[in-house]
Parts: C-alpha cells; structure tokens; sequence
C-alpha cells in the first residue's frame, strides 16, 4: 500500500494512491465531440476495462491520456502531475508503457533488438540486454528472439508488443485492444500476462471481447456517445440493462 | 551486443588499406581522390537515409555549404586547418538549425522531400546571383556562378608553406574517409545509432518507448551533414574551385542514385555505389556518343523498378542464399534491409 | 495611377504563371498522389516542341496549343504505361524514378538540340501604359491560366468523367468500387496532366530562352505551389499560386528577380513548416 495520505491530507491513509485522473476530459474533432467530459480515477495496481459500442470514444479517451492526441479540454494527472498535452515520449518516460490498437512494432528489427530498445529507455547497455533476455523467457519467445519481427505471426507480434510494453517496468500500462484478432489459447496466454502485470502496475485495457474482459474479471468503464455511461465490476455491468441496450444487445 | 568492434571490422580495415594502396596502379589519383570524396558524400547520405529514414532530397546542399565554407574562411585566414574545421562545423550547425525545424514541425516523407529540396535550391539560386563586388564575405568575393577560385589549399598543419596536392591528397582523403567509414560504424552500434534504426523502423513506436524522436533525428541530420561538409572541403581542395553548381539539381540527384545503386541500409553501399557511378560518369564522359545524363536517368528508373534494394544488399543475399544451410528470409518491406554487421545485435 | 495598373498587372502575371506553371503538377497530385519530378521536363520538351515546330514554318498558336499538349501527353502516356503504373501506392519511390526519367529527358533533349539556348519571338506585341512598357504576352498568360482553371472546374463539376475524378481523388477504393477501373482513370489522368504541362511550357517557351535543363527552374516553383496548396485541386492550386505569385512580384518590384525567387522558396519552407499539409488541409477544407 502506498502512503497516498503524505500527498493529499484528507485522503484516508489506506486509500491505494490515485495514480492517473483526468478533469473534464473534452476531445472535439471539428464539431465531433469524440470525448466528452470525462472524469476519470485509477488507483495504483488497478485492472480497468474501457469497453463501449464503436465510436463511444474509448480510444480517444485512450490516446489523450498517453498523449497521441490533445486534448480540447480538460486535463490529465500521472501520479499528481499534470501530463495534459504531453507528448507521447514524455508519458512514456514517466514510465507508462504504451500498446496502441494497430501493433506497433519494429517490423525489420529483431524481437530481441525490439525488446532491448524499449529497455535501453531506462536501463544501461548490458543491464537492457539482461532485462531484455529475461522478459523474452517469460513470455516464452526463446525460440523467436532472432527472427524479424516482420515475419511473425500476429499473435507472436501483439506479445512481443506487450514484452517491450513491459520490460521499462511500467507503473502504468495502457493497452488497446490487446487481444483482437488472436486466437483463444493466445487470448488465454495474454490474460495471464496482464494478471501478472498488475502486481507492479495499473492496468487499462480497451477492448471489445466481453469473454476476454470476463477472464480478467476487473471493474469495467462503459463508454457512450464519449461519455463515461458506469462504472462497476464486470458482472454488475453485464447485468445492467442500459449497458445491454447501448452495447450489448446491439452487438448479440 | 557484446564489444562494439567485430572481427569483419579488422578484415574491412585491412582490406580498405590493401585497396587504398594498389588502387593508384589502376586509376589515376587525381581521378581517385574524387571517387573517394563521392564516396564520402554518399556514406553522410546513406547514413541519414538509409539508417535514419529521413528522405534528404538536398544533400548537395551541405556538401557545397561545406566547399563555399571552406574557401570563403581559407581566402580569408590564409592556412587550411581552422577553414576545415568549419566546413564539418558550418553545415553541422545548419543542419541542426534546419532539421530541428523540419522535425519539431513533424514533417516526414515527400514533405521532408520537398523542402530539403527546396533550400538547396534557395542556396543554388542565391550563390548563383552574387556576381557583383558587393557580395562578399571579409576578403572573399561570392562570385556568382563564376564560383570562388584561387584560395588556400590544404597544407600541413601548421606549416602554410607545405601543401597537400596530389598523390598525398587522394592518401589524406582515402584515409578520411576510412575514419568517417568507422566513425558511422561506431556510431551505429552505439544505442543513439540503434535507436536511429528503430525511429526508420517506427517512428512512433520509439517514442511510444520514451525516446524523443526530433531530437533523435535532429542529431542524425546534423552528422550526416556535416560528414557532407568535410566531403565538400575535400573537394573545394581538389578542385581548387568552387562554384554553385555543387548545389545543383543534378549534384543532389546523383547523390541519391548512388545510394539506391549501392543499397540503403548499408554502409558499404553508397560508398561503392558513389564510387562507381562516379568513375561510370568519367568513362562516359570520355565519349560524346550518348549523354551521360541518359544513362544517370535510366541506371535510376531501372534500380527503382527492379532492384530496388541496390546493388550490395542483393549481392549480400545471394551470397548467403549459396552459403547459408539455412534459407534466406526475405523482408516484406522494401528498403528496410541492413547489412547484418551494421545491426545484429546478438 | 499608371504605377498602380502596371504592378496590379505585374502580381496578375505572377500569379497566372504559377498556375500555369503547376496545373499539370496538380492535377497528377491531386488524382494520383504522385509526385512527377520531371514535371519540368514535361514542360521543357512542350517548349522545344513548339519551337521546332515553328521553325518548320507552324503558325506558332497552332504549335503552342495543339501540337505541344498532345507531343507530351503521350509521352506522358508512355511514361505512365512503362514506369509509374508499377509504382503506384509507393510514393518515394515515384518521385525517385520520375526524377530519373527527367534526367533522361535531359541527355536525350541535350543529344538532339545541344547544350545551347533555342528560342523563338513573342507571338503578340507590349503596349505602353503612361510610361510604363507592358508586355502584351502577360495578358495571353493570364488568360490562358483563367481559361484552364475554368475548364478544368467544369469537366469536374459538370461531366461523368468529372464525377469519377473527384470520386477518385476522394478515394480510389471508391472509385474502383464502383466499377471504374482504376488503372484506366490514372493512365487517362497522367495524360490529362503531362499534356497541360506540355501546354504550359509551350506557353512559357517564347518568354525564355530554353535550355535542356530549363525545367529544374519551373520544377521547384510548381512544386512548391502544388504541396503548399494542398489537397483541393483547384483552390489548393489558387491559393499556392496567389501566396507565392504575389510575394515573388512584390519582392521582385522592390529588389531583383532573383531575390523575389529566393523570397517565395523561403515563403515555401514558412508555409510548410507551419501547415505541414497545405494551406488547403486547414482552410477551405473539402473544396474541388
């Protein structure tokens, strides 16, 4: 537990510390309003789900925070200082580990050589490459560590993304659609993998896949027309008919 | 990963020596110290393009920035050591100056194209303009497109009595360019120059990673330019002129060709292809049958349509197709292949 | 008063000639997203054409408008047919080849005429305004430039052709979903395009004396006016065409030529540097 009461002397000590808050949060493209007024908490080590029919504004809302894009208004703490405008080099310094929706990756590098470069941000030469080596042994990429990234196959490319995502040791981890387009045993790989993230660091995930977002069971944010609609745990949401009408009845 | 020098650095260096020293038995040295200046020229471009990915349609334009600068400051100091000094030092600060411009307003590809493009033809227009006597800088008159002659060249430092001519200039460039060869060597397997490849391979990955990538390129650009910027020195020394037809149009085209030839993502690829095409050029001009702007024309339309990755990368493949027990995995993106040595890391 | 006439005139002209000067460029841009770096050759070999033709004893407007345009359009088919329809969708690598083939162009004007200026006399005469000389031929310029952008503005606004094209420029999916044949659309475009280069430099060969590398002057300019223009064809090639036009005669008027070349090439990286996109990504959005 960290001692969020030396920063904020109401809060009650024991309160797990707020480590990303947005005021108001407004994204307007021209007369769109993509983003709209979103007030949103994250405690430190907590899992969250951003889910939503498409268009609902999660992944705006998403790339304001990690600074793709700025926002119209409103603004955006990391751990009690304002990020809000901030470009993505400088969020990620601060030590929030970025997957975007489209992998991102560095398609004529190697895995080990993609991997070393998001260590080297924060570690030296030969302690990235000792962190780098690790990270590819847990998430089982030995036998790949040489190949081009360009040559793998989907699945292996989103895990790789997730290991250079991880190995800076992120205290933020934001991931956009994690789990699209990868087959149930890798879905289930991927899931474990975000278990295991949340003992060192929050977790937001936008995604779609309701079974997915079932087996990492977590509180769920539902968006709507850029608005937050609720907030609550998994099943509480499932259950809500207003979330069923807006996004789940469509979808079924 | 381990130690930043490999053996095939050893074997490069002998082999360069070996080279530099019976190529005079084949080409004259006044021939070969151009091909070597090329040479230079197209390593500071294939440097920043091939390993950088940052598309300079105006290299020419530090690579005269470098020449003017040298024989403005030697006409007017009188020896050659401080005017070389600020031919790498002039088109570095330039470049930094334009590059931050160009990468802090985020332009990239044909944008970046474009206005690279543009100021080297600002520059060529400007010189080209400055005939009368009120241009000049200290002692040194512009002298419009009649060029700048007659200034100091190259003498032993220290010494303005001794020059450097002839035979010893094609040595002095030959082994300055070994040194900037190893320089890029270096710089590439450092973690700026991995980086760098990283930015070619996803800009916004590399940032996404923490790495501020303006500055990144920023950096790169200033060094390739002011590796131009000697290249240019060199050869306001060989030439013992200078006019503003180094900024031209044609000068920056065949900076470019040689680097497609030769192979981007290499290092050895612009060299050989500057050198080549540049001592293709000298045959061809020895002929009046056909003009060697034809075939400069269609070595390129030919390269871009069939071998697009140039000529060392397709050399290297093959090789390795024949040697290798394992087959060749081939990239699916174009003009993203490296030499291994330049970036294998494990 | 007089003054005042002649230099409103003089801005006209800039103005009229830069369009002329990229209209070619823009329509093959605007379409295509090609870059063609041998658009000033294009415009090169549309003013040699004219100018042989004359010698040949040609009426010179026959030449001009006729023979010039169609001379480099099929050229221009050529070189779409052999090189540029494999290098659709990769952009560097179009303007990489382009600037090969305008290389070439180069040698191969260089091998028939030679390395010296050709040129033939201005088909209309200068009139004087007070005390003023003005050359006749300004006003055939900007004529001819309002001529095109009216026509052009038509044969998108009005024809089925027109409706394909900008259904094109929106997007080429849409387009070949539809049923148009893309390929078809582009090789046409090209055409259309080399041709009204042709044009252009046909108009331009009386003014100057022409030399094989004659079009690396044009190419910049029209480069520039295309690229800060932006993505609308028309009013990208307008605005481009107004910003730099004007700043040229204006600092040409007060200081020299070349100045007022420099001035518009350092107005260029401004503009670029400022609106990476073009004038016309954040002004007059969504406009032919």
């Amino acid at each position: 537990m960290a001692v969020g009461g030396a920063r904020d002397p109401e809060a009650q000590p024991i309160m797990p510390e707020t480590v990303l808050e947005t005021v108001g949060l407004t994204m307007r493209f021209g007369g769109v309003v993509a983003s709209d007024n979103v007030h949103f908490k994250l405690k430190e080590r907590e899992l969250r789900c951003l889910i939503g029919p498409n268009g609902a504004g999660k992944s705006t809302f998403f790339k304001c925070i990690s600074g793709l894009h700025k926002p119209t208004e409103g603004h955006v703490f990391m751990q009690g200082t304002e990020t809000t405008g901030w470009l993505p080099h400088q969020i990620a310094s601060l030590g929030v580990g970025i997957k975007t929706q489209n992998p991102n990756v560095l398609n004529g590098l190697s895995v080990f050589e993609n991997i070393w470069m998001a260590a080297r941000r924060f570690y030296p030469n030969e302690e990235a490459s000792d962190r780098a080596t690790d990270i590819i042994d847990k998430l089982a990429l030995s036998y790949i560590a040489k190949a081009e990234l360009g040559q793998l196959a989907h699945g292996e490319r989103q895990r790789v993304e997730l290991g250079l995502v991880v190995v800076g040791n992120p205290w933020l981890v934001l991931l956009d659609e994690p789990a699209a387009g990868m087959s149930s045993a890798d879905v289930e790989h991927m899931s474990r993998i975000i278990d295991d993230m949340t003992r060192t660091a929050a977790v937001i995930v936008v995604e779609h896949d309701m079974q997915f977002i079932r087996s990492i069971a977590s509180t769920v944010t539902v968006f709507y027309q850029g608005a937050v609609l609720m907030e609550d745990h998994v099943d509480g949401v499932m259950s809500d008919p207003t979330v069923r009408n807006v996004y789940l009845g469509k979808k079924a | 990963m381990i130690g930043l020098w490999k053996k095939q650095d050893l074997l490069a260096f002998i082999i360069a020596l070996i080279g530099i020293w019976l190529l005079p038995t084949m080409i004259s040295t006044y021939t070969l110290t151009i091909l070597v200046i090329y040479g230079m020229l197209g390593l500071s471009l294939g440097l920043i393009w091939g390993f950088g990915g940052i598309l300079c349609f105006g290299q020419a334009a530090f690579f005269g920035l470098g020449a003017y600068t040298y024989a403005i400051a030697a006409i007017n100091i009188g020896e050659s050591t401080v005017p070389m000094l600020l031919a790498i030092l002039v088109p570095g600060v330039f470049a930094t100056l334009f590059g931050a411009m160009m990468f802090y307003g985020h332009l990239t590809d044909v944008y970046l194209g474009v206005i690279t493009l543009v100021v080297t033809l600002i520059l060529f227009k400007f010189i080209n303009s400055t005939a009368g006597p009120q241009y000049a800088i200290g002692h040194a008159r512009l002298g419009g497109f009649n060029g700048i002659p007659g200034f100091h060249t190259l003498n032993v430092p220290g010494r303005t009595d001794i020059f450097i001519w002839g035979d010893t200039l094609y040595y002095v460039c030959a082994l300055a360019l070994l040194v900037v060869f190893f320089f890029v060597t270096w710089l590439l397997r450092t973690s700026f120059g991995r980086i760098a490849i990283g930015i070619r391979e996803n800009e916004t990955r590399i940032s996404l990673m923490g790495y501020d990538v303006r500055a990144r390129k920023t950096i790169l650009f200033a060094i390739g330019a002011a590796i131009a910027g000697l290249a240019g020195a060199l050869f306001a020394n060989w030439g013992e002129i200078v006019t503003p037809g180094l900024f031209s149009l044609q000068q920056n085209a065949e900076v470019i060709i040689w680097c497609i030839v030769g192979g981007l993502g290499t290092r050895f690829g612009p060299i050989i292809g500057a050198a080549g095409l540049a001592y293709l050029k000298f045959l061809l001009g020895q002929q009046t049958l056909i003009d060697n702007a034809i075939i400069m024309g269609l070595i390129l339309v030919i390269f871009v349509l069939f071998l697009p990755k140039g000529l060392v990368p397709a050399t290297t493949s093959l090789w390795q197709s024949i040697y290798d027990r394992w087959p060749v995995r081939r990239s699916g993106s174009r003009r993203r292949t490296r030499s291994r040595s330049a970036t294998h890391h494990a | 008063m007089d003054l005042f006439f002649v230099i409103f005139v003089e801005i006209l002209y800039g103005i009229a000639s830069l369009a002329l000067i990229s209209i070619g460029l823009a329509v093959v841009f605007g379409m295509m997203k090609v870059i063609n770096l041998a658009h000033g050759e294009f415009m090169m070999l549309g003013g040699y054409a004219t100018i042989t033709a004359v010698n040949l004893g040609i009426n010179v407007f026959v030449a001009m408008l006729i023979i010039a345009p169609l001379l480099v359009g099929v050229i221009g088919l050529l070189v779409e047919r052999l090189v540029i329809r494999h290098l659709y969708g990769r952009l560097v690598d179009t303007m990489l080849a382009t600037w090969g083939l305008s290389l070439f162009f180069i040698g191969i004007v260089t091998m028939i005429f030679g390395n010296t200026t050709t040129s033939i006399t201005t088909p209309i005469r200068g009139f004087a305004v007070g005390n003023y000389q003005i050359n006749g031929y300004n006003f055939f310029i900007i004529f001819m430039a309002c001529l095109l952008l009216i026509a052009i503005y038509a044969v998108l606004k009005i024809t089925r052709l027109g409706l394909i094209a900008r259904g094109t420029m929106q997007s080429a999916d849409i387009a070949a979903s539809l049923g148009y044949n893309s390929d078809h659309i582009y090789m046409v475009t090209f055409f259309c395009g080399a041709s009204l280069t042709g044009l252009a430099g046909a108009i331009f060969a009386p003014l100057v004396g022409l030399v094989p590398t004659s079009g690396s002057a044009y190419m910049a300019e029209a480069f520039i006016t295309v690229v800060a223009g932006g993505p609308s064809l028309i009013i990208g090639l307008l605005s481009g065409a107004t910003a730099f036009g004007a700043i040229n005669q204006i600092v040409t008027f007060t200081s020299s030529a070349v100045l007022g070349e420099v001035a518009i090439l350092v107005a260029a990286v401004i503009i670029l540097r400022l609106i990476p996109k073009g004038i016309t990504s954040r002004f007059f959005k969504g406009k032919m």
